[in-house]
């Protein structure tokens, strides 16, 4: 067992975890953040996608002890929902059909709020690149990619 | 004011946003795996490698000794209570049905199958524990791929004596729905053309997102099972049917189910496993499956040799169709297996007007993970073949793709029509949903396009697909359903109830995976009801709720589960005008209800069902004999399927230097009746599409001669991304043609994109590269499989023995010949 402290979701917390825990078991299983979710066991699906100091990973790549020290957020804490608020990208999610089953959700979203990040103005060819790594079995990525353009000009009519 | 007058005009055809979102989109969700009960268990299971091959041995001391498991157990350490994997659709009297245990003792039919499971307080430690199981096999010849099983040389099952399970035939002349197909063909080889061909439908995997999961809890007075499925309330009657615990002492629940598209249509071998153990050890286990082993065990779908032959005059006119069907059920008989090809059946004549036509289906047995229904079920293969067929009979005539259709179909003033199939179609308009199709398309434009580029020999060739597709969904009149064998009705369940305070509570026997009932049913029930739209709560998934249901499956959520919402709805309305018409002092007669509301006519007089609801509450003053309760039950039983249809176009680009292929444009217009949403609607079209796109491009499910899947990865097995794809044109025709079987006028639109868009992407692939005298790509359309047929009649040598090879010769899943 290892110890390991950081901070999740704005939160400090702390756990002994065996060596091999990858990240997402501990947010799943130790500090039960079930809204992180695991599609596969080869790192394609992105379903599992959080920010590392604010960058996305998939959660599924990274042992627990490597997140020592650091900075994750989840889908659960991306805005403080509590009090009513949603992210501009989960709004633009809703906004714009980009979700069915909702799985593959917290990923993309994850996924999309880095993109931005990186890219406040995408082309659409832009988001389909960006996107690539995480997929979707129910919305034909019409509406998924819609969703982030539109949240990229919600985003800059608010900047 | 009373809240109903803020209610909007109509809800049907709103695009409303979905209520079910702001969970899934903040992760407050429920899926099965998220579930942790006190004292769980955590279960792994121990796979054959061997895909056929007699168990001779099991230690599992090794695995018992292992940090905090609780227990190992195999086939032979239970009886009866183990139940079995059931089969519900035999769909000939003498089908060969071969036993299915969850967890067989003796022999296994499959790589994948399960021999043994390990149960472990935590999953970690039940999976290593797993990798400590001893199991000696004693390795059986397996056969693997329908022509192989076809020979009975090598067999699945080998106490049945073949391969062959059942042999299905229609034949309209001996139905007397049209002529004989043998006698059309026999006339057309003397005086017209006929066209032959042997299609293939590759094997695919559903691949829903979220991977399978079940809890079970054992410590009630009833047993609950979660589970990741599409079935709660069958999986109740199936669990009680072979499990011998009482259906009463049975509670299934169906929580956030991520994605199904038939793949959780089961009773699979794990939810009897995890029933069994949690039974035994009297503690609630959990067992979540890994990807590798929900595309190595969940049900495969598609996987059938379609041997065809059309007759036409030399004109095109169609004069009949002769269909032979092998079709791979895998190891088993699934819950719906041979019943999927059989849904083909009659949709292989699609939207035309042919006067004869046979059908022969062969399921055969093979050694390989069981089949059964992926979106579309038996439909997307029929159309696949017939709008392939369609199009190879106007390049053999020499017109339009389009036009060799309208030669054929259907014409909007002919409906009803009665197909050859025996179906009557109730309404439709093809010439509509065509013409808006091809103009949205830019259909002439990018036809001038091709020509251009096959004048100047353009190294990237266009190609135009066509699909003009109709289904048959709704699964089911139930007395059709029971000609065919199948061991249900089709009916669906829904009740209305009305809280004190006016609310709406509204139970469906339907069971959604990602669909949008919470959304779209909740505003049928605002318009029929006339309550704000915010107000009604749907509930469903849980048989204690839901008592009464027949789940999610075959576009039948709306279109059967949608109309006995209605009825319910009627039904309140009729309790509630009795007591309007006792507050109000009036004659029921001379009450009218709209907008929620019961007015007097010719007065101001009035009273809300919201009133109406609280009125029924507290007791006070109703009519004597009235039951005290607005509350309603109603079952709908659909008295036909219903026909959606639509014109599918796509232009495609073809490198015909390296056989790459890139979708350029894909419009699709859909004629579905009566739209509730359609904003849901665009997201059923999208997503249908790319997985019927896939099946052309992708997707192969491949198992190597030894019965392993080769394909058992998401780095193997091709799902689209968002950089593989497109954004689509989808519209609709502006007068839809409504359903006139329901009281909605609703079609289902669930499989419909899956459905139509195979055929009309490889058609355009085809079609690019016609000139250079191609008729026929296999799918998925690889560059490889595209270069090959570019290059198969014009002499070029393939890659020469002595370069490095692309290919070891004689190794796994290459198409034959590769690597020479």
């Amino acid at each position: 067992m290892t110890k390991i402290e950081l901070t999740v979701d704005g939160a400090a917390v702390s756990d002994d975890v065996e060596p091999r825990m990858l990240l997402v078991q501990y947010l799943r299983e130790k500090l039960g953040k079930t809204g992180t979710v695991i599609g596969c066991d080869t790192s394609n699906c992105g379903a599992c996608t959080v920010h590392l100091d604010g960058t996305s990973v998939k959660s599924c790549n990274v042992l627990a002890v490597q997140a020592s020290g650091r900075t994750v957020t989840t889908i659960e804490g991306l805005a403080d929902t509590a009090e009513g608020d949603l992210h501009p990208v989960q709004e633009a999610f809703r906004e714009c059909h980009g979700l069915q089953c909702g799985f593959c959700t917290p990923g993309m979203v994850m996924q999309a709020v880095d993109l931005l990040g990186e890219n406040p103005n995408p082309t659409e060819e832009e988001v389909r690149l960006g996107m690539e790594g995480n997929l979707c079995r129910c919305t034909g990525y019409h509406n998924i990619v819609k969703s982030v353009l539109h949240a990229a000009e919600t985003q800059g009519a608010k900047a | 004011m009373t809240a109903t007058q803020d209610r909007p005009a109509a809800e049907i055809g709103k695009d409303r946003r979905r209520k079910e979102d702001q969970r899934l989109i903040t992760g407050r969700t429920r899926w099965t795996d998220n579930i942790t009960l006190p004292g769980m268990l955590h279960l792994a299971m121990v796979r054959s490698p061997f895909a056929h091959a007699n168990i001779t041995s099991i230690d599992t001391e090794a695995a018992k000794a292992s940090p905090n498991v609780v227990a190992v157990l195999s086939g032979k350490d239970f009886g009866e209570e183990l139940g079995a994997c059931i089969n519900a659709w035999p769909i000939t009297p003498d089908q060969k049905t071969p036993a299915h245990s969850p967890m067989p003792a003796d022999r296994v039919a499959f790589a994948g199958e399960i021999v043994a499971v390990v149960v472990a307080r935590t999953a970690a430690e039940a999976r290593d524990a797993a990798e400590l199981v001893d199991v000696e096999y004693d390795e059986l010849p397996a056969v693997v791929g329908i022509k192989n099983a076809l020979k009975d040389e090598v067999l699945a099952h080998p106490d049945l004596g073949t391969n062959k399970s059942a042999l299905w035939v229609f034949d309209s002349g001996e139905a007397g729905t049209g002529t004989d197909a043998e006698a059309a063909i026999t006339e057309a080889r003397a005086n017209g053309i006929v066209i032959e061909r042997e299609y293939r439908q590759q094997r695919l995997i559903p691949a829903f997102m979220e991977p399978r999961s079940v809890v079970v809890d054992p410590t009630s007075e009833q047993m609950t099972m979660w589970s990741a499925t599409q079935i709660p309330h069958i999986l109740r009657f199936a669990l009680a049917a072979t499990t011998g615990v009482p259906e009463s002492k049975i509670r299934v629940i169906a929580p956030d189910v991520g994605g199904g598209f038939g793949g959780k249509l089961q009773a699979t071998p794990e939810e009897w496993i995890a029933w069994a153990v949690a039974r035994r050890l009297a503690k609630p286990v959990k067992y979540t499956e890994t990807r590798s082993e929900s595309l190595m065990a969940a049900h495969h779908g598609r996987d059938q040799v379609q041997t065809l032959t059309l007759a036409a005059d030399k004109d095109g006119k169609v004069t009949g169709l002769k269909v032979h069907l092998d079709a791979d059920l895998g190891s088993y008989v699934a819950i719906v297996g041979g019943g999927v090809p059989v849904l083909g059946a009659f949709m292989f004549n699609a939207i035309y007007k042919f006067p004869a036509y046979r059908f022969e289906c062969q399921t055969v047995l093979t050694n390989t993970t069981f089949t059964d229904a992926y979106r579309g079920a038996g439909r997307p293969e029929a159309t696949y073949a017939i709008e392939r067929l369609m199009d190879e009979l106007a390049a053999e005539v020499g017109v339009d793709p389009l036009e060799i259709r309208e030669r054929n179909w259907i014409t909007h003033e002919e409906f009803p029509f009665t197909t050859v199939a025996g179906l009557e179609y109730d309404t439709g308009n093809y010439e509509a949903a065509t013409a808006k199709a091809k103009a949205s398309f830019g259909y002439d434009e990018l036809r001038r396009e091709q020509a251009e580029r096959r004048e100047r020999g353009d190294r990237v060739q266009l190609g135009i697909g066509v699909s003009t597709f109709t289904e048959m969904c709704g699964l089911a009149p139930s007395r059709v359903l029971g000609s065919l064998d199948y061991g249900a009705g089709g009916w669906e369940s829904a009740s209305v109830r009305l809280t004190p305070l006016g609310k709406v509570e509204v139970v469906t026997g339907a069971s959604a995976h990602g669909q949008g009932h919470e959304t779209a049913f909740s505003q049928i029930v605002a318009d029929r009801l006339g309550v704000p739209f915010e107000d009604v709560e749907v509930l469903h998934g849980d048989t204690q709720v839901a008592p009464k249901g027949l789940d999610t499956y075959g576009s039948r959520s709306l279109v059967v589960g949608g109309e006995a919402l209605v009825k319910a709805v009627d039904k309140v309305i009729d309790k509630a005008k009795v007591l309007a018409a006792h507050l109000l002092e009036a004659n029921a007669d001379d009450l009218d209800y709209a907008d929620g509301r019961f007015t007097v006519r010719g007065t101001d007089q009035g009273k809300a069902i919201q009133e109406l609801a609280t009125a029924t509450f507290a007791g006070h003053d109703y009519p004597e004999g009235m039951e005290l309760s607005l509350d309603a039950d109603a079952t709908y039983d659909p008295v036909n399927f219903n026909y959606p249809h639509g014109t599918h176009l796509c232009a495609m680009e073809v490198d015909t230097e390296t056989g790459a292929v890139k979708m350029r444009k894909y419009t699709c217009c859909d004629d579905i009746g009566t739209i509730i949403n359609p904003l849901i609607v665009a997201g059923q079209v999208h997503g249908g599409l790319v997985q019927g796109i896939a099946q052309a491009l992708w997707e192969e499910a491949v198992h190597d001669e030894a019965g392993t899947l080769v394909s058992g990865s998401f780095v193997d097995y091709l799902l689209p991304t968002s950089a593989d794809t497109i954004s689509f044109d989808v519209v609709h025709t502006d007068e839809p043609s409504i359903c006139t079987t329901n009281t909605l006028g609703t079609k289902g639109v669930g499989e419909a994109g899956t459905i139509a868009s195979t055929p009309a992407v490889v058609n355009a692939v085809v079609d690019a590269v016609r000139h250079l005298g191609v008729n026929d790509v296999q799918m998925p359309c690889t560059p490889e499989r595209v270069w090959r047929a570019i290059h198969a009649n014009d002499g070029d040598a393939p890659t020469p023995a002595d370069a490095m090879p692309h290919f070891q010769e004689g190794s796994l899943n290459q198409d034959e010949g590769a690597g020479a």
